[in-house]
């Protein structure tokens, strides 16, 4: 029993081990992966946008392919995507960012992301009023007009603690990027405890990867909780207005 | 039938439904321009659907509607257009929540217009003024009394300068001490001869201001009658009934 219990010990929590992981996974891996969650996260948001607006608009020849998207990019396991994107481009003669692994990362988190944006988008733009549509088209605002100076401000406002939220699943997907294989420098955080894991054959620096995402993830987490409950309770939130 | 020509409203045996609930059959009603008609019944009685008709929030099954000569109803005739020649004021005001007193009033004159932005505000100023809301330009709709929100919803509409404006219930939703200046805007702009058709349980708002009033009862037209007449000497059974569970 205690030797099982010190096995786990010495492989997971060598502190030796973890703190020699340490500096290289703040000093590499954490600006990467921060970098690669913001990039993914702005293609998703974008995407994201977009495709909400074709989910709502009630034209069967938008909706349709609108949702087919979601439904696969969410129906896939994301490994597979990130395959497809980062090996599968550059493969078919698409290598839109050259051979910089980079940006096949961020396209391929960016896209898978973009489906969940979709959906949390969707939700906020039929939670706005119906009223507002009409009152909105009776002043003789086209469909596109209303969707672009009613829904989309008043939507999207509504759903900005779920939006954070999804940011800091982003974070934690772009270890999946580790798969595209980059280079030293590009390596983000979950690449970094991979490859020490490797060279040392033990999973400490992993434990130690682990240690920062959650730093990152729970204070965030419990910030947009906070935020949303703040919303929720009716407090209004002077935010720039949308032009 | 009416002697101001083709400025008012014309609806032309108007039949409509809610799946298999008819709400309107054979709705024949003119609202002549620059008078004020008033529409009133039950709820549930079809008023508001047709009032809803008249910019096509809702569309007809069959029947025309005739605004100020054109068939809107007519295949091919486009319905932003019709909805910037019908202003319309809501129970419930609807107002943009999330953009100021000022922008509510200009956003459609800036995309439907396509005015300059200084152009369109100047005119969204003086239309806040006209509803004796200036100085509110920079205010929320949320940091505004019910009876101002409508104002600014009032003033939205007028901003587009319309042919007709269609007042759904726009007291209804209002607390009793709001209702008067909701309605002291209404009165003014009857008296400048705006082409009014306002569905309402203000009884003696229509006894007062309206030249004609409808009663509406099950989806049809009962009486059309001058308010004196339409108040004091009606003459449907319904509407006497009706007249006096309100008075």
């Amino acid at each position: 029993m205690t030797e099982g219990l010190h096995r786990i010990y010495s492989t997971f929590f060598d502190p030796a081990m973890i703190a020699q992981a340490l500096p290289e996974i703040l000093r590499v891996g954490l600006p990467n992966t921060l970098l690669l969650s913001v990039c993914a996260s702005l293609i998703g948001i974008a995407l994201g946008l977009a495709i909400a607006a074709g989910l709502v608009t009630g034209h069967r020849g938008v909706t349709l392919p609108c949702r087919a998207y979601v439904d696969i990019l969410r129906g896939l396991p994301h490994i597979l995507t990130v395959y497809l994107i980062g090996q599968g481009l550059p493969l078919a003669g698409l290598a839109i960012f050259g051979g910089n692994t980079y940006g096949y990362a961020a396209l391929a988190i960016g896209l898978i992301e973009s489906a969940y944006f979709a959906e949390i988008f969707r939700a906020g733009f039929q939670s706005v009023e119906r009223g507002q549509v009409e009152a909105a088209r009776s002043t003789g605002m086209t469909r596109l007009q209303t969707m672009l100076y009613i829904i989309v401000p008043q939507g999207a406002r509504r759903v900005l603690p779920p939006l954070t939220g999804q940011f800091i699943l982003v974070v934690k997907a772009t270890s999946l990027v580790y798969l595209l294989g980059l280079t030293a420098m590009q390596r983000e955080m979950f690449a970094i405890g991979q490859d020490a894991a490797i060279n040392n054959a033990n999973l400490s620096p992993l434990t130690a990867v682990g240690l920062v995402y959650l730093a990152l993830t729970v204070p965030a987490t419990y910030a947009v909780n906070a935020w949303d409950r703040r919303i929720r309770g009716g407090r209004s939130t002077e935010l720039a207005e949308a032009d | 039938m009416s002697a101001s020509g083709d400025r008012g409203v014309r609806f032309d045996r108007v039949s409509k439904s809610f799946g298999r609930v008819p709400v309107l059959r054979d709705v024949v009603l003119e609202a002549p321009g620059g008078a004020t008609t008033c529409i009133v019944g039950p709820s549930g009685s079809g008023k508001s659907t047709l009032l809803r008709c008249a910019n096509l929030l809702e569309r007809p099954e069959s029947g025309r509607i005739l605004v100020g000569g054109t068939e809107i109803t007519a295949p091919g005739v486009s319905v932003d257009a019709v909805r910037t020649r019908v202003g319309m004021v809501f129970q419930h005001f609807h107002l943009f929540s999330h953009l100021s007193v000022l922008d509510n009033v200009a956003l459609a004159l800036r995309k439907v217009r396509r005015m300059p932005r200084s152009e369109a505000e100047a005119l969204a100023r003086a239309k806040l003024a006209d509803v004796a809301l200036g100085g509110y330009e920079g205010r929320r709709p949320s940091e505004l009394s019910g009876g101002q929100q409508q104002r600014v919803a009032i003033a939205r509409a007028l901003a587009m300068e319309p042919e007709v404006m269609l007042f759904d219930e726009a007291t209804s939703a209002l607390d009793p001490e709001l209702v008067k200046e909701v309605l002291g805007v209404m009165r003014a702009l009857a008296a400048a001869g705006m082409t009014m058709i306002v569905v309402t349980h203000e009884m003696r708002f229509a006894r007062e201001v309206a030249q004609q009033v409808a009663f509406i009862d099950r989806g049809e037209v009962l009486e059309l009658a001058p308010p004196a007449q339409f108040f004091d000497d009606p003459r449907h059974p319904r509407l006497r009934e009706f007249l006096e569970k309100v008075l």
